[in-house]
């Protein structure tokens, strides 16, 4: 069991100098906890990577523990479809950062504009979404995807189109359609507080010069968020690739999500119904250093962007 | 790197409420000189957006009043007979009232999560601003540099580890990876350096206060608001926690709202009449959430300026 011991401050603080050690009580708790649920399951997965267990003889003596080096490592990479899980992830990550971001901001400049009736509403009802969590968010739309209960394929019968949302080709992008549901809101919300942090009087000028609304939006306020519309679409990159819940979820109503669709399903799979800990590390790690490349790359953009923006 | 997101966080400081709201006041006004084409050509693409974002909640909300046969033959949008309070009741009778005590899971997790979180992260941050000391330059970029690890990849390591330490299948090995929240600890931050006067806690140690006490009487009281916006972050994130809880968690009375529903959706394709209780139990777990969150604007609000990034 572990122990937090609460950060108590001695009575005596002169006596014990505790003016110098108070900080230190301060910080402790977080500095035990980042220690032990941030560091070590690192350093536990790149050690425990390089292991392997072998049942000896006929499976009776238990497991035998035997160092592999970079071998997980190596059946990792020749595992062609926990590869191709990453390609999968690019190719939703092109189409899913675009479009809810320009959803995100084109609702943001939207509401910006003054030009939006009834703003809080409409406001409330773009955000909704977030307070949904992500994997029942997929459940719904699971509904939705589903021809027997969906009222969207059924309307589209009515059209007289024959859709089929959970079919091999369509199913990625009803995967990706849920996460824009679930995160164009917050987005939004994000983009809107940069926008209304702006300066105002720049805009007055730029209305009284006879910029229409349009024009403003895109040529003066875009530019002047361009920090936080980067910032928003680095953790978009970096969520997609650790895309999990919602292909999970849907997994159980269409036979076109295989067990190891995304890194981070194959990495559950291998963990769990596979039983083998050690490669499901190795592949966390594998994952762990591309999002961290991923985003090193995104940040070096952003900030020197950011500069020339700012 | 440290150094120009440190620049940017103080800058990017969040404005008071009121000033906000004034400020919007003033676009409003300007836009009465638009001409009335554009603000209906404006409002119709928000509304048809709007829709889009709704209707996947008035469909759980309306499918959670129909019985379970009305749910394949009725038309989505339309309510059929009211069946609601059959359903729910149907809902706490399966399985011994086993979703109530997913609900009473999800809200330990959430609720205790979240203070214990907030507590962590408000000391620190408190700590940060206030105190100069060896190490905290280090620490600061420790936390900075580690809002770059996302916390899914660290799931399956974290299991691991939970599982050495014993701690899988129960209560604190959900609770604890949870306190380690470097965004909380960047935000309480930024609230501290806002919101606490260096001046006010020399003025309270020179009264005899105690460091401890100076922190709880002065510190907490000051970054209060700035807390609530981490605790409804940490909030939310424990509620819709889904990857860890499902691999730590085998018992069945441990489990959360999230890994409990989707298991029933799971099993619903041999025991058809789970089907409506998923509905059901969804609806009853979105709906709650959805409204405080939505009362507790303001506060995520001011996180999410204050912050400009996002955990």
């Amino acid at each position: 069991m572990v122990a937090l011991a609460p950060a108590v401050v001695p009575r005596r603080r002169r006596a014990l100098g505790g003016g110098r050690l108070a900080p230190y009580l301060f910080v402790a708790p977080f500095v035990v906890v980042f220690l032990l649920f941030m560091v070590a399951p690192i350093v536990i997965a790149v050690s425990n990577a390089m292991y392997s267990s072998r049942s000896s003889g006929l499976g009776f003596g238990g497991a035998e523990t035997v160092f592999v080096g970079l071998q997980n490592y190596a059946t990792a990479l020749r595992d062609g479809d926990f590869l191709f899980g990453f390609a999968r992830v690019a190719l939703y990550g092109l189409v899913q950062v675009p479009v809810m971001m320009l959803i995100a901001a084109g609702l943001a400049l939207l509401f910006d504009s003054a030009l939006v009736r009834a703003r809080r509403f409409f406001q409330f009802a773009v955000f909704l979404p977030y307070a949904v969590p992500g994997v029942i968010a997929a459940l719904l739309w699971g509904f939705f995807y589903q021809p027997s209960v969906s009222p969207l394929v059924q309307a589209l019968q009515g059209l007289g189109v024959d859709a089929d949302l959970l079919a091999p080709g369509t199913v990625l992008w009803s995967v990706a359609n849920v996460s824009v549901w679930s995160n164009a809101g917050i987005n939004m919300i994000i983009l809107f507080s940069a926008l209304q942090s702006l300066p105002r009087d720049t805009f007055e000028a730029a209305r009284l010069d006879g910029a229409g609304e349009l024009r403003m939006a895109l040529s003066l306020k875009l530019p002047m968020i361009a920090p936080a519309v980067l910032l928003t679409t680095l953790s978009t990159v970096i969520g997609t690739l650790q895309l999990f819940n919602e292909p999970q979820v849907l997994q159980s109503i269409t036979p076109h999500i295989a067990s190891d669709w995304t890194p981070n399903m194959a990495i559950y799979a291998v963990s769990t119904l596979g039983g083998d800990t050690r490669l499901g590390s190795a592949m966390a790690v594998l994952l762990g250093l591309v999002t961290l490349v991923v985003s090193l790359v995104l940040v070096r953009v952003t900030n020197s962007s950011s500069r020339e923006g700012l | 790197m440290t150094a120009d997101v440190q620049d940017r966080e103080r800058s990017a400081a969040p404005a008071p409420a009121g000033f906000r709201a004034r400020r919007s006041a003033t676009v409003l006004s300007g836009g009465d000189r638009v001409s009335r084409g554009w603000t209906t050509a404006a409002t119709i693409v928000v509304a048809l957006a709007s829709i889009y974002f709704l209707a996947p909640v008035v469909w759980l909300v309306i499918a959670a009043t129909k019985s379970s046969s009305e749910l394949f033959t009725t038309p989505g949008f339309a309510f059929g007979d009211w069946h609601l309070w059959d359903n729910v009741r149907a809902l706490s009778a399966y399985d011994g009232g086993i979703f109530w005590r997913w609900a009473l899971n999800s809200v330990i997790y959430s609720v205790v999560g979240s203070a214990l979180t907030t507590l962590v992260c408000a000391a620190t941050g408190y700590a940060l601003a206030v105190y100069r000391f060896r190490g905290r330059k280090a620490l600061i970029a420790v936390v900075l540099g580690s809002l770059l690890v996302p916390g899914t990849v660290l799931a399956q390591p974290t299991y691991v580890l939970l599982v050495d330490l014993g701690l899988n299948n129960t209560y604190w090995g959900l609770l604890l990876p949870a306190l380690s929240y470097p965004f909380g600890v960047l935000l309480a931050w930024i609230f501290a350096q806002n919101a606490v006067p260096t001046e006010l806690v020399e003025a309270a140690r020179l009264d005899g206060a105690g460091e401890l006490r100076t922190f709880v009487s002065i510190g907490l009281r000051l970054m209060s608001s700035g807390l609530v916006t981490i605790l409804l972050f940490t909030f939310l994130g424990s509620w819709n926690s889904y990857l860890l809880p499902l691999l730590v968690l085998t018992d069945v009375e441990l489990m959360p709202l999230t890994v409990g529903l989707t298991g029933w959706n799971q099993a619903s394709i041999t025991i058809p009449s789970l089907q409506i209780l998923t509905v059901v139990g969804s609806m009853l777990s979105v709906v709650p959430i959805a409204v405080v969150f939505v009362a507790l604007q303001r506060f995520w609000r001011a996180g999410l300026t204050a912050g400009g990034v996002r955990g």
